[in-house]
Order: C-alpha cells, then structure tokens, then sequence
C-alpha cells in the first residue's frame, strides 16, 4: 500500500500527514521519537483502514507553532485536526507520547472519534512513588542507551543504531526532542489534571502494553486500567516499549479485532 | 582594569574516586558523598578567603549558584554575599549572578538584592544567569521556555527596582498584581547588572542591547572562545551603533601564581585537574538539554565534543588559556597580553579551584595581591 504526502493547515501550523487505504479512518499518533518513515505495521493496517499519519506540531516535518506550549494545545490542536480533514467515527492510535495526546482529545470532544488504542502511552504517573512505575529519563540518557531501551528485542536496537546517521536525520531528531522536552519535561512525561477528566472519555478504548518496557514500565498500564475500567488490557510478552514495531503483526490484530467490535 | 576575586565553594573533600565512578558530579551523584561536618570547615574557610580578599585589595568579591552538586556550594548566593555584606566595609559584592527561570518568583529575586544593596550602602553588582543546563534537570524547570522566563523575569525586577509602586505586571510566566518593592534599591536607578555567559549568541545580542548595556562576563573557557565572544560583544554593540566600553566587557579565569613556573604548576597540578576534570564534566544531554540552547548551537558542541568532553592537563590549560598560572611576572605578562587584544575592563580571578587547600589558596591569593594585582589595576 503506497503512502502519499500532503500537507494541510490547521490553526496556522503547516500539518505534514501521509496517508494510504480506505474505509474507516485511523489516525495513527505517533511518540517522542516522530514517524519519520512508513513502518510495516502502518502498511499492513492501510490494508483494512483509511490510515493517516501526522507530524504532530513542532515534530517531523510540520511546523513549530508560537502557541505551542504544552499537551493541551496538542489535543485542541488534533480535535481541529479531525475537523479540518473531516473525519468522522475516527480510530485513534496513539503510542507513547501520541498515546497521552489520544487521552487528552478525547477528554475534550468525542464527537470524531469512535475508539481509542492506547499502546504504552505517556500521560499518567502511579501515585504513591511505587517500585518500578517510575518512567527512564529520556531527556537525561545517552542516544545509544535510549535506542537500547526501547526495545526488547536488541536486534531492533542494533539495526537502528547501525543506520548511517545524515545532517537532515540530526536536525528532525533535535527538533522533535525539543518538541517532546516542551511538552513533557514538567511534569515529566504526565498531566496530573488528566487522571481527574479519564471518566469524560465515553467511547471504546483498547491499552496494549509491553511487559518488558523500560521506558514507561507495565506497573503504569495496571494503574491505566484502574483509571479507564472499561477499557481492554493486552500486555504483550518479551516486548518493549515499541511495541508496534516489535509485535507489530499482533498489534495489528489487536486492531483490527478491536475496531470489528 | 577592576579585578574581582571569584570564588566557586566546591566541595573540596569530594572523594575524586566517586566523581569519577558517577561520570559527573553534578544532579545524580549521591548526596551521601556530602559531610555536612566539612561543610561546615569549608563554608568558614571560603568566607574567610573571601573576607581576606578585601584586605588584599580585591576591588570586588563575586559569588555565584550552583544547584545539587559538589561543583559549588552555593545553591543561594544570597547567603554568602549577605554574610560578606556584613563583614566587609569598602568592596563591591557580586552575585554572579541569580538563576532567574530557576526561582519560582523573580520578585524574591529583587527584594533579596535589594536588601544586599541597602545593607551594605549600595556595594552590590547584580548579576542574572539563566542557570546552567543540569540545572534544569535537578529543578525540573522545563529548559525551552529558559531563554522567555529570563527575560520576563529580568523585565519584572527592574521594573520593580525601578518604578514607582504599587503597579500591576502581566507577564506570559509571571504576574503580579501589586508590584511595590520595600526595600528599594540604594543604587540609583539600579545595581549595576553583569550577565555572565558560556557565549551563547541569544545572550550576546540581549545584554549589548543599547537598552541594557549590560557587562557581559565570559566564564572557564579557552582564551581563543574568550576572544571571539567578547569581539561578538564589541560587534553587536557596533551594529546597534555605539561603541562598548571596556567596562561592559569581563572574563572569568582561574588563576595560580606561584614563586616560579615550575613550582606553581607543581603546587596546582592535581587540584586544577581535579576541578577541569571531575568538577566540570558532566555529559552532554545533562550540559545542553533541548531548548537550553538554539539547535544551530547544540550541533556545534555536538562535533566539538571530543575535545570538550575529554581530560585536560594542566599544561594543555595553560596552552588554551583556560588556566592562567605561573610566577607573578608570569602571570603578569599574561594578563598584559590578554588585555591587550581584548580591553576586557574586569577581571574576575578564581583563586581556589577543586581541590585546591587553604594553604595554597591563601598563598596564591598573597602572592596575586602582590606581584600581579596593582599591575593590572594600572592598565586602563
């Protein structure tokens, strides 16, 4: 399936999005790290869906908007989003960062979306200072360490650490950690607003998590599906925190079972 | 030339081993490692060295915050210069300066200097930093929004130094309804402000600003980088279209003067490595994290990494310029040179540095008073 490149503008932010498939709409949100490149799992689920993938405001190649301050203005910002491709009864999936931007959307507005597939998403924290729910500090790892941890799998770490590194691969790596640093350096990788409004959320919502992640540990999915009882849990066995690359076949089952319910 | 004796208050009785071990001194290594014992040795001893430099004929005593780390023990310059408010009668005092995004309140910030100000009869020089990188991580201050809150919090305590209160302020960070600062400062309209840097151009363009003309500080860097952002001042003080004085212009340096070359870099061997090469290091995601600095920035440390990031020996220092250090005619014709091709109208020596003991510091303090301060007070 042959993704395409297209550009709109939403409140003022050149929107860089890539889309490929028909029928029901998903918009895949991706995490810290961008959507830099079309990845089996986008290919194989633009089979079954109208799969479309932005750069979030001050990530890849869309802008880097003034009023871009914090995770809020993100989810107004995607709510205009849907609004302006109109979309409608949409699947989001979120993973990581773009999962908490998924939870922050539909807090405010439902009327676009039709479910929710959260995989491994920032935005909460486990009260109480638990072992082991504390997120790494990505801001403070090395490149190399960081590419380690988010895989379970080394041999993911090891071929991505491998790719030739390019002046332009630099440039949009530090713009979306400058981007990612502005919207979840404090509180670190959370909204503690965002527990209080998880109840205003009234449609389907799936959480898949890998169980070996080290950089938003399992204990946080647990304390995730305490907050969203309706939701469904699948925690995936000797994977990591990208999942959708590491599991990425039974992600997309995930998906498509889910979306048919 | 107005020469500034600087002191940093590291914790000298760091077990150099487990800086090593950690990689960095800074945010992360154990507090554990800190004795609260010789702290309090260390804070007499440094305030004392201080003290001393008065009677030594220092024009300006400076001190300057650092946060959760054994690099300097001063997470509240306030403390110290409040301490040196009282006990000295004749020199200036410098807070090199306050981390202005740092402080949850900048009005804290202009009441505090204003107090300095006023107990000690208009001695204080202000100075304003945005904190260095680790600092980010230890506050959790997020790091983009540095360069907006310095300058908002900058523009709120000199209105509120400056202004007839009450007003109300409106800031994006900040805001105040009433605005109405008691004590007032006793300089008029302010304490001079010297804005200390690593060079960073959104600083230099800032500070020159005819508005402000403010004197910009280099710290701890090779002579060459030293050179070309204090050329970048004079530049940008061209373009905005008047000429900077040398007053405007500093550069921060340790120093040890010896009885000849040969023993002054025996005696400060160990302890100036210990302080370039535990003290200072820390990694570059800690140094420069996202938004700390502009991206054009960030990639310039990035390929000059190896040479920043790596040990220095002290002869390598001296070769750079990053350590002054010899005899006093040494040390001298150094600084004679130095000021020479740059004009900077202050010099702020750093008489101890890491490890370096009482014994030495007070015997590097003499001899600097000695056979190379007048000197270079003559030079104008």
């Amino acid at each position: 399936m042959l993704f395409t490149d297209h550009f709109v503008e939403v409140d003022g932010c050149r929107t860089h999005y890539r889309r490929a498939g028909k029928g029901t709409p998903l918009v895949f949100l991706h995490g810290a790290g961008g959507a830099p490149q079309v990845l089996p799992f986008m290919e194989r689920l633009a089979q079954r869906f109208e799969v479309l993938v932005p750069d979030a405001p001050g990530y890849g190649q869309s802008d880097e908007p003034a009023w871009l301050e914090n995770i809020h203005d993100v989810a107004y910002f995607y709510l205009d989003f849907l609004a302006a491709l109109k979309l409608e009864k949409a699947l989001i999936v979120g993973t990581s960062m773009g999962g908490w931007m998924a939870m922050e959307m539909a807090v405010r507005n439902t009327s676009r979306i039709a479910s929710l597939v959260l995989v491994s998403p920032a935005g909460i924290r486990v009260e109480g200072g638990a072992s082991g729910a504390e997120p790494a500090d990505i801001f403070l790892l090395s490149p190399e360490d960081m590419t380690r941890k988010l895989f379970y799998d080394q041999k993911y770490a090891e071929a991505r650490l491998a790719a030739p590194v390019t002046p332009e691969g630099i440039d949009l790596q530090l713009k979306n950690r400058h981007t990612t640093a502005r919207l979840a350096w404090e509180p670190r990788l959370h909204d503690p607003m965002l527990p209080k409004w998880l109840h205003r959320i009234d449609v389907p919502v799936a959480i898949a998590w890998g169980k070996e992640d080290q950089i938003l540990p399992v204990a946080i999915a647990h304390e995730l599906k305490r907050l969203l009882p309706q939701a469904e849990l699948t925690l995936f066995e000797r994977c990591g925190h990208l999942l959708v690359q590491e599991k990425a076949e039974e992600f997309c089952d995930l998906v498509e079972r889910f979306a048919c319910k | 030339m107005q020469i500034v004796l600087f002191h940093l208050m590291p914790y000298a009785d760091l077990d150099l081993a487990e800086g090593r071990k950690n990689g960095t001194v800074w945010v992360t290594l154990p507090n554990r490692n800190f004795d609260p014992e010789k702290g309090h040795k260390l804070y007499n001893r440094y305030l004392d060295e201080l003290e001393y430099g008065e009677q030594l004929g220092f024009d300006v005593l400076a001190v300057n915050e650092h946060h959760q780390t054994a690099y300097g023990l001063m997470p509240s310059p306030i403390v110290t210069a409040s301490a040196l408010s009282r006990k000295t009668k004749r020199v200036k005092i410098a807070i090199l300066g306050s981390a202005l995004p740092l402080r949850s309140h900048p009005l804290m910030v202009a009441e505090e200097h204003a107090m300095i100000d006023v107990i000690s009869g208009g001695r204080l020089i202000t100075g304003f930093v945005r904190g260095i990188g680790a600092e980010y991580h230890t506050f959790g201050v997020n790091p983009t929004f540095s360069h907006d809150r310095f300058r908002e919090a900058h523009d709120l305590i000199v209105r509120a130094w400056t202004e007839p209160g009450p007003f109300a302020f409106h800031g994006h960070h900040y805001n105040v309804q009433y605005v109405n600062l008691w004590p007032r400062p006793y300089q008029k309209p302010h304490p001079p402000i010297w804005i200390p840097s690593q060079g960073s151009k959104e600083t230099i363009d800032w500070a020159a600003h005819p508005e402000r003309r403010y004197t910009y500080l280099q710290t701890f860097s090779p002579v060459k980088v030293v050179q070309r952002y204090l050329k970048s001042y004079r530049d940008t003080c061209t373009g905005h279209g008047y000429d900077a004085k040398d007053s405007q212009l500093g550069w921060a340096v340790p120093v040890y003067v010896g009885e000849t070359d040969a023993s002054a870099r025996a005696e400060a061997k160990q302890h100036f490595e210990a302080f370039r090469n535990v003290y200072v290091r820390m990694p570059i995601e800690m140094l420069l994290p996202p938004g700390y600095t502009s991206r054009e920035s960030l990639k310039n440390v990035m390929k000059a990494k190896a040479q920043m990031f790596g040990d220095v020996t002290i002869e390598q220092a001296i070769e750079l310029g990053l350590f002054v250090c010899g005899s006093a005619e040494t040390v001298t014709k150094a600084f004679e040179g130095y000021w020479g091709e740059m004009r900077f109208g202050n010099l702020l020596v750093m008489c101890q540095f890491g490890t370096l003991p009482a014994d030495l510091t007070r015997a590097n303090m003499e001899r600097f008073a000695r056979g190379v301060l007048p000197r270079l007070k003559a030079l104008t």
